[in-house]
């Protein structure tokens, strides 16, 4: 079942005034449902509260004229999940360079963790955690001392770094591999310890670009576990992916990009919901004749305000705005006409259906989206 | 360590160290985190222990290292008896710019590292965390001098094995085998960053080291090149390394020589250095 994070509010974590630790702070203890109740934040000029990311009209050209952004806006509450979904080559990871301070935009202005990515690129960099699309683990060196190197480059040393070394590489499995050069790990196990490199001096802000490309399923999975781990600690995570499923499974907020913009934003459900079409299938007792077809047809455009109405034998399909919620009206409708349900199913659109509408054309089904509908049976 | 494993490391997003004393911060400006020393011993660090994995790269570098001496020892030693060279043996002359020759190799694919961790995506890791750009640049540098000291060392003592004499300064020739190595390190590294891939990089390498060897008093006394070639040398900082390590090496050294060609070298590494750091914001606007 998919989960979602709803956004955190913005007083989910209470400024604290006390001293802020130092980064090579012990960990703070397990507290899996607890909000986030660290220390302030830097005390950055927070332009707006609450928002861990705020990209304005970023704009990229590439040399050559190849016009990478053109002009994408978003803004990432604290403590969510976002995620921006498109095919190669809309922006996304041109997006996460400029946000992570690898590249610079051609215009718009970006504020990450509070901080201006181009006036205020050290603090940026000390905010964030990045896994980038082309992993970022050094392959002649051990999974420990790249985590190590890392945490080294934020300034954590001595026993408080070895002790985050050997926490995370426990974590995420890798306790066994620690002193292997990573060379010899596989993709699955590159992968983690790439987000655990990201996770070595506790970011505020991760970015996941294409956490899950080339992963095999049981590998997707259980990444898609580590990074619901995450937000659920209240973690801000974007997420950059061109499948739809795990958009739909970990993000709270999808942007879809296409052509270095933006063209649909909102959660999943919205996105979905703003399609108007749940398609609900009715099982009836017996085929209905004509007549009682007829009226079945006036009776759920009337009252559940149903659209596409079909019937074929004891199968009858229509779409409605809101599936779930006109159940009561399309067995109303039944009633009316005389007949009765054996099953009725709502099929919500994917985010598949999203797509095709937004971006003209229907996603890669080589991409290994899930074309499936999120189904839920209700009687 | 925890083992708890629900939830063994509830993240805390929001620790972060204070931000309150940041200088203004301009984009690439003095980064917060660990110092530039620090950054750059442990990059050095990092380097070193890939090297330590690859015996066989290794090897075929110490192979390479000490065939140099013999090979041109043999093809020149008639040289010296040429009217005007004035060495005693040809080993003598020649360990010195064989010293250099060789720096300037083992330098020269410094920015392979770099492309390397461009391809990886280290680089990309790297420069997302509050590495300094010239602490990458440092740390390479690190590797360089250590790489040279040991590659220096173990021509010297051949040349030693092969009738090579050195006079009380010669610890001098490393000094300057590696400000040499700096210079040509820093520029490989600083064109990687432009160029961003290895044929162009080997291309350019290959095109520099040996005309600036032969271009040098490296193999051939000045006494005996041709009129504009000897004005070439002039600005050739391989031949200030060689210059400067062969009087080091001397019976009876030339202080005043061997200080100012090694403040040449020492002023063009610094400057090269530099030049490598700012090719970083070369490289992010291409990004």
């Amino acid at each position: 079942m998919p989960r979602r994070h709803s956004p955190t509010s913005p007083t989910a974590a209470p400024p604290s005034p006390s001293a802020p630790p130092s980064p090579s702070a012990p960990p703070s203890p397990p507290s899996p449902s607890a909000p986030p109740s660290g220390p302030a934040p830097p005390s950055g000029p927070a332009a707006t509260a609450g928002l861990a990311i705020e990209a304005t009209g970023l704009t990229k050209t590439y040399a050559g004229g190849v016009r990478a952004l053109d002009g994408i806006s978003f803004a990432v509450p604290a403590g969510t999940v976002f995620g921006l979904l498109g095919p190669n080559g809309a922006g996304k990871s041109t997006t996460v360079k400029i946000l992570t301070t690898l590249s610079r935009a051609g215009g718009g202005k970006a504020r990450v963790a509070g901080f201006d990515v181009d006036r205020q690129a050290a603090l940026v960099r000390r905010s964030i955690g990045l896994v980038s699309q082309a992993s970022g683990v050094d392959p002649e060196a051990t999974g420990r001392e790249n985590i190590v190197l890392q945490g080294r480059l934020h300034g954590m040393r001595g026993p408080a770094l070895a002790a985050r070394a050997d926490e995370l590489l426990e974590r995420f499995g890798l306790a066994g591999a620690a002193d292997r050069v990573a060379r010899t790990y596989s993709g699955g196990m590159a992968r983690k310890l790439d987000v655990a490199i990201g996770l070595v001096q506790r970011p505020r802000v991760l970015f996941l670009d294409e956490p899950t490309t080339g992963l095999d399923p049981e590998a997707r999975a259980e990444m898609w576990a580590e990074i619901d781990r995450l937000a659920q600690a209240g973690l801000t995570i974007l997420l950059t992916t061109h499948y739809l499923e795990e958009a739909d499974r970990l993000a709270a907020q999808v942007a879809i990009v296409e052509g270095g913009r933006i063209v649909a934003q909102g959660s999943p459900d919205e996105l979905k919901s703003a399609l108007r079409g749940d398609a609900v299938h009715l099982s009836l007792a017996a085929v209905p004749d004509a007549g009682a077809v007829s009226v079945l047809t006036a009776a759920l455009r009337a009252r559940a305000g149903a659209t596409e109405v079909s019937a074929e034998g004891r199968q009858v399909h229509a779409r409605v705005a809101d599936g779930a919620a006109s159940l009561p009206a399309v067995f109303a409708a039944v009633a009316e006409a005389g007949l009765v349900v054996t099953a009725a199913t709502v099929a919500r659109p994917s985010l598949d259906d999203v797509y095709l509408r937004h971006v003209g054309r229907r996603f890669a089904a080589g991409a290994g989206a899930d074309p499936g509908t999120e189904t839920r049976e209700v009687a | 360590m925890a083992t708890d494993t629900t939830l063994s490391v509830a993240d805390d997003p929001t620790t972060v160290p204070p931000a309150g004393g940041d200088t203004g911060g301009g984009g690439d400006g003095p980064e917060r985190g660990a110092s530039l020393l620090s950054q750059s011993a442990w990059l050095t660090v990092r380097q070193l222990r890939a090297l330590l994995r690859q015996p066989a790269y290794l090897s075929i570098s110490l192979v390479q290292a000490v065939i140099w001496l013999p090979l041109f020892g043999s093809l020149f030693h008639k040289v010296v008896d040429v009217p005007g060279f004035g060495s005693r043996s040809y080993f003598d002359y020649l360990t010195p710019g064989v010293v250099m020759m060789s720096a300037m190799f083992s330098s020269g694919w410094s920015g392979m590292s770099m492309i390397n961790d461009m391809t990886s995506g280290v680089m990309n890791r790297l420069l997302a965390a509050p590495a300094r750009r010239l602490a990458l640049i440092a740390g390479s540098l690190g590797y360089t001098a250590v790489v040279i000291t040991i590659q220096t060392g173990i021509i010297i003592l051949l040349g030693w094995a092969l009738g090579a004499h050195y006079g009380p300064a010669s610890a001098l020739i490393v000094v300057a085998a590696i400000l040499l190595a700096f210079v040509v390190a820093a520029l490989s590294d600083g064109l990687a960053l432009l160029v961003r891939q290895e044929e162009s990089l080997i291309a350019a390498v290959n095109f520099l080291v040996l005309p600036l060897t032969f271009l040098s008093s490296a193999m051939v006394s000045k006494t005996v090149m041709p009129g504009w070639i000897r004005t070439v040398t002039r600005f050739n900082p391989v031949d200030w390394a060689v210059t400067a390590a062969r009087s080091a090496a001397s019976a009876h050294p030339d202080w005043a020589t061997i200080g100012g060609h090694l403040g040449y070298l020492a002023a063009l590494a610094l400057v090269s250095a530099l030049l490598a750091g700012r090719a970083f914001s070369v490289y992010r606007r291409a990004m």
